[in-house]
């Protein structure tokens, strides 16, 4: 593959900085707050099994088939503690532990607040013994601190496009960023699901299917991709913020046309589902 | 496979040496071990001693044979008019008994499993004894005669349990009853809810179970010595004269389809038979409401596996002797009035059966046989009878738990309760009668209560005990709520008098349906196959607990204002702000949940319960939730005047928010010691909410019931469905004549709903992956 060389973080001004209280010590951990959408129990969307999964507001993405385009803007979301999630999904710990599962980070964008983000992977994993996964798009892949990847047991990491002008129509934003972290996680030996989205007439050409399965085999470190259908259950979101959905008459894929993209990963010898 | 090779495997035990019973013993049980069970009715003590746990998976089981594919279609193709018509037949003219109707057959010369109700498939019988207004209201609708002679026999010469109850209902409970504050109650039907140990049939013989009672019987014989017991000791010995008459029938109409019962079973096919005779003369007795089966599987696996470790049996037979029987169990009938069907829609029986479970001695109870009842589902289609019910513990076979998992994805067809809260009340050998209650199986029987509706009450709180719709004086006359704002310390104070009075009502009510039940509606063949002294409970119920549970949590935690009519009378209320509702495991709101659950527990136990009976009660609808909502005014947290409440301990529908694991936590929380009777909940999730390929889905399943379990949840309904499925049944039934839907309970076929109760199920919480 050629992959043109890229700046080693994004320097996007449309990307704000975190507003979380961030303290400088270990002793003040707890007074982290950050910016929630909500939190949810999931089974088998979020990472394996049962899941405590955090939403955190903000995203630097524009996807034109974002599902939750609710949680796009930090302003939507409301200030919520690192205390106030870790109690609620120590709710859980019992039933996760029980079940198969654990927590996940997701959004929006959880790396728009990685101290935030930091903070619960932590204590989810250390306090709470929950496995732990961060579903991000790698945009601010740069902002992952080791540490926070440390507490990070899985990363669920959206490629959504190999074609960097297509990926930036999808997304308003340059892909190499998140191959940039793609690289990184393997070189940490991280274990990662690969997730992409096929979107009929957008991400549906074979090279550009192509470009993801081959950069995605030659990490050595992901255990899966998910190859997602595009569906329209987010569009009355879209409606209800006044935004235009511009999808609105894109079909979802067929299963056909789903099981051909699968195969085209199962051929570089990824477990795809 | 054909009947005649069935047939010569079966007569290879049938030996004209072997004449007497003591041979005819000896010959069925060899190979068995253990003593105790040979010396006292306990069948307990045989399984314990004889069973087989399977730890494997689901790969041995057999397909569908072509013989019980054609006996199947025979009654399917029955389906699209029994539908259309509401009944396929009925026997108008003879009163249902145990030998009141000739030998009935599917197809005589196919079917492995012989037995029906009445002379056809399909055909209802008329069962009087329970109310004779019933039985004639039935008629009518369904456009048959009501015989003269037999309305002359029951309204002048025969009184019924209906006349009974009616005669004895006080003022007090018939307006109680009439402003639906308490409803269901079985006082014009059977009530069920009672489970003969038809297991002992097979393991008996017929001859040895009526000298059993002979001697219980014999036990009575000196007048006691305290004259309080004098009634409860005639009682006794004229109830015990009528098993041992109704265990003489069951020979009788057995040996009427060429069956000789009064030894015990001698092969698999015969252990099945003879149970399933046992059973069927209870159903054609009785018109319970519901008609549990009990716990047999792995009591039929001993002699299953008996026979295939002779070599007598294949796998492909054995499956092929459930599949026959449970399509018996699929079309056990009941003749019910449209108000009935109101209330239990669907045309239920409960025919529920108990799987699985792990023994005291820690051993799984799990057998192959317990997959094959399982594989019926595969094998005939999904189905809502039997109501298959798993008993679920973490601790269950890996194996079994996917199959299961894998069963209700494919079929929504399974209920699942927990083994871990059931074991330690009830022992290993316990069964489900109905939905949720739990018995040891010939020891125990239930008096059913059915239920009152909390919502209602709370508004009969606030309005001093009138009634919110007709404004009539039915609870208690207390000072109603006053002031601009409701008060949650006074509506408490409030709620808390109307909950004594209506306990008190429903007690009354209920001791009264159970005396006449037992006077004019005993059940003679159930209560044969039971221990003569029986541990009885009187299973109260409530509903609407979701709702009270949130006008309570709105009038704490948000400003509630009533609105009133021009005579005072409270009829709307305006909710200002915010309040956590419960099905978000939020202990605010959930722990106003299990207070209430435990004081009205602890307000009914008050009150002395016929035949000395243990309260109990359940929190569960059927699918009366829709009828109770229509019957209740605009409640406090925003629910307007006739709309459904959520069936079961379900949180109300879309006020559960953060999915449905945060949802059946909050359920967990309902204490199982103040509601013994059960705690039901139904999930409706689609496949995507479960995972995204079908290895995950049952893994993840799997999980959630482990998770439920170990969380202390008692009872889950596991619905894998599409809405888009759902709508498309409404419109085009044809399509969908198996759809399975699992409600508070039981499960029925979708498309024999009413269009309300679809509209119903469709609106209540779909859990998707979104």
């Amino acid at each position: 593959m050629a992959e043109p060389a890229v700046p080693a973080a994004p320097a996007e001004p449309a990307v704000p900085a975190e507003p979380a209280v961030t303290p400088a010590g270990a002793a003040t951990r707890r007074a982290v707050t950050g910016m929630l959408h909500s939190w949810d129990l999931s089974t088998g969307v979020d990472g394996p099994g049962t899941r405590f999964v955090a939403f955190l507001s903000g995203c630097p993405l524009r996807c034109l088939y974002c599902h939750n385009p609710d949680t796009r803007n930090m302003r939507d979301g409301r200030r919520a503690s690192v205390d106030e999630l870790v109690q609620e999904a120590a709710k859980y710990t019992e039933f996760i532990h029980a079940s198969g599962g654990g927590a996940t980070i997701s959004g929006g964008e959880p790396l728009l607040q990685p101290v935030l983000s930091g903070e619960l992977l932590h204590r989810f994993k250390h306090e709470l013994g929950l496995h732990t996964a961060l579903d991000t798009s790698g945009f601010l892949g740069a902002r992952a601190t080791d540490a926070l990847l440390a507490d990070t047991d899985l990363v669920l990491l959206d490629i959504k496009s190999w074609d960097r002008a297509l990926y930036r129509h999808l997304t308003g934003q340059k892909l190499a960023p998140t191959l940039d972290f793609a690289r990184r996680l393997a070189d940490l030996g991280k274990e990662v699901w690969v997730r992409f989205v096929l979107v009929p007439h957008l991400t549906d050409a074979t090279e550009n299917i192509e470009g993801v399965a081959a950069f995605t085999a030659s990490l050595g470190n992901v255990t899966r991709v998910d190859v997602l259908p595009f569906h329209k259950l987010g569009a009355a979101k879209w409606r209800a913020l006044g935004l235009d959905f511009t999808l609105a008459d894109t079909p979802a894929p067929t299963a056909d046309q789903t099981a051909a993209a699968r195969a085209v990963f199962t051929a570089h010898g990824l477990h795809a589902v | 496979m054909t009947t005649s090779q069935q047939d010569s495997q079966q007569d290879s035990r049938h030996d004209p040496r072997h004449d007497s019973q003591h041979e005819r013993t000896t010959d069925a049980w060899n190979g068995f071990k253990g003593g105790l069970w040979r010396d006292a009715i306990d069948v307990r003590d045989f399984i314990q001693h004889n069973y087989t746990p399977y730890q494997g998976d689901a790969a041995f089981l057999a397909g569908p044979t072509e013989r019980t594919l054609a006996v199947w279609r025979q009654i399917t193709d029955r389906f699209p008019e029994e539908r259309a018509k509401g009944v396929y037949d009925v026997a108008y003219d003879i009163p249902a008994g145990i030998t009141a109707h000739a030998p009935g057959y599917i197809d005589r010369e196919r079917e492995l499993i012989v037995g029906l109700q009445t002379d056809a498939p399909l055909k209802r019988a008329i069962m009087p004894y329970g109310g004779w207004r019933m039985v004639a209201g039935a008629l009518r609708t369904y456009g048959y005669p009501v015989p003269p002679e037999l309305e002359k026999v029951f309204t002048r010469y025969r009184k019924t349990h209906n006349d009974g109850v009616f005669d004895a209902y006080t003022p007090e409970i018939l307006a109680a009853r009439k402003a639906g504050i308490i409803t269901g109650l079985p006082d014009a039907y059977g009530r069920g809810r009672i489970i003969g140990d038809y297991r002992r049939v097979a393991l008996y013989g017929v001859d040895r179970l009526i000298e059993a009672k002979r001697a219980e019987k014999a036990g009575l014989d000196a007048a006691p010595a305290d004259p309080a017991r004098l009634e409860e000791v005639i009682r006794e010995r004229e109830e015990l004269a009528e098993q041992i008459r109704a265990l003489g029938e069951l020979k009788q109409m057995a040996a009427n389809y060429g069956h000789d019962l009064s030894g015990p079973a001698r092969t698999g096919r015969e252990a099945i038979q003879w149970l399933y005779f046992a059973y069927l003369a209870a159903v054609k007795e009785q018109n319970g409401a519901a008609m549990s089966l009990g716990r047999t599987s792995t009591f039929l696996d001993v002699y299953l596996q008996r026979d295939l470790a002779e070599g007598v049996l294949t796998e492909q037979q054995v499956q092929e002797l459930i599949d026959d029987f449970v399509i018996k169990l699929r079309i056990v009938r009941f003749l019910r009035t449209p108000e009935y069907d109101e209330l239990f829609s669907g045309d239920p029986t409960w025919v529920t059966e108990s799987i699985g479970g792990i023994g005291e001695d820690g051993r799984t109870l799990v057998t192959r046989t317990s997959f094959r009842y399982l594989q019926t589902l595969y094998n005939l289609g999904p189905a809502p009878e039997p109501n298959l019910t798993v008993f679920w513990s973490p601790q269950l076979p890996g194996g079994f738990k996917e199959f299961c998992a894998k069963v209700s994805i494919d079929t929504s067809s399974i209920q699942y309760e927990s083994d871990e809260l059931m074991r330690p009340h009830f022992g290993d050998d316990t069964a489900i009668a109905c939905c949720v209650s739990a018995m040891p199986v010939g020891r125990q029987m239930q008096l059913f209560g059915a239920r009152v509706n909390l919502a209602k009450t709370l508004l009969y709180a606030i309005n001093g005990g009138r009634d919110e719709i007709s404004g009539a004086q039915v609870g208690r006359a207390t000072a109603p709520v006053t002031g601009d704002v409701l008060d949650y310390d006074e509506v408490l104070a409030r709620f808390d008098e109307q909950m004594e009075w209506l306990a008190e009502a429903y007690v009354h009510a209920l001791n009264v349906i159970h005396y006449m039940h037992d006077k004019y509606a005993y059940e003679r063949l159930e209560m044969a196959l039971h221990d003569r002294d029986v541990r009885r409970t009187m299973a109260c119920g409530i509903a609407g607990l979701a709702v009270a549970v949130d006008s309570l949590s709105a009038i704490r935690y948000a400003k509630v204002r009533p609105v009133r009519d021009e005579t005072g009378l409270v009829v709307d209320y305006l909710v200002d702000g915010d309040y956590p509702a419960y099905g978000n495991n939020d202990d605010r709101v959930d722990g106003i949940a299990v207070r209430l659950v435990e004081e009205f527990m602890e307000k009914v136990r008050k009150h002395p319960a016929y035949r000395g009976a243990e309260h109990t009660q359940s929190v569960l609808t059927i699918t009366s939730n829709v009828v109770y909502g229509k019957k209740t005014g605009n409640t406090p947290d925003g629910r307007r005047a006739g709309e459904p409440f959520s069936p079961g301990a379900n949180p109300m529908n879309g006020r559960d928010r953060h999915g449905y694991v945060a949802s059946a936590l909050s359920v967990a929380k309902l204490p199982y010691d103040h509601a013994e009777d059960g705690i039901s909940l139904t999930n409706t999730v689609t496949p995507d909410a479960l995972g995204r390929t079908d290895e995950e889905r049952t893994a993840n399943l799997v999980g959630i019931l482990d998770g439920y379990v170990t969380c202390r949840g008692f009872h889950m309904n596991v619905n894998v469905l599409d809405r888009d499925t759902l709508l498309d049944a409404m419109d085009h039934p044809e399509k969908y004549p198996q759809l399975t839907i699992r409600v508070s309970g039981y499960a029925v076929n979708f498309v024999r709903l009413s269009r309300e109760q679809q509209l119903d199920v469709i609106g209540r919480t779909f859990h998707d992956a979104l």
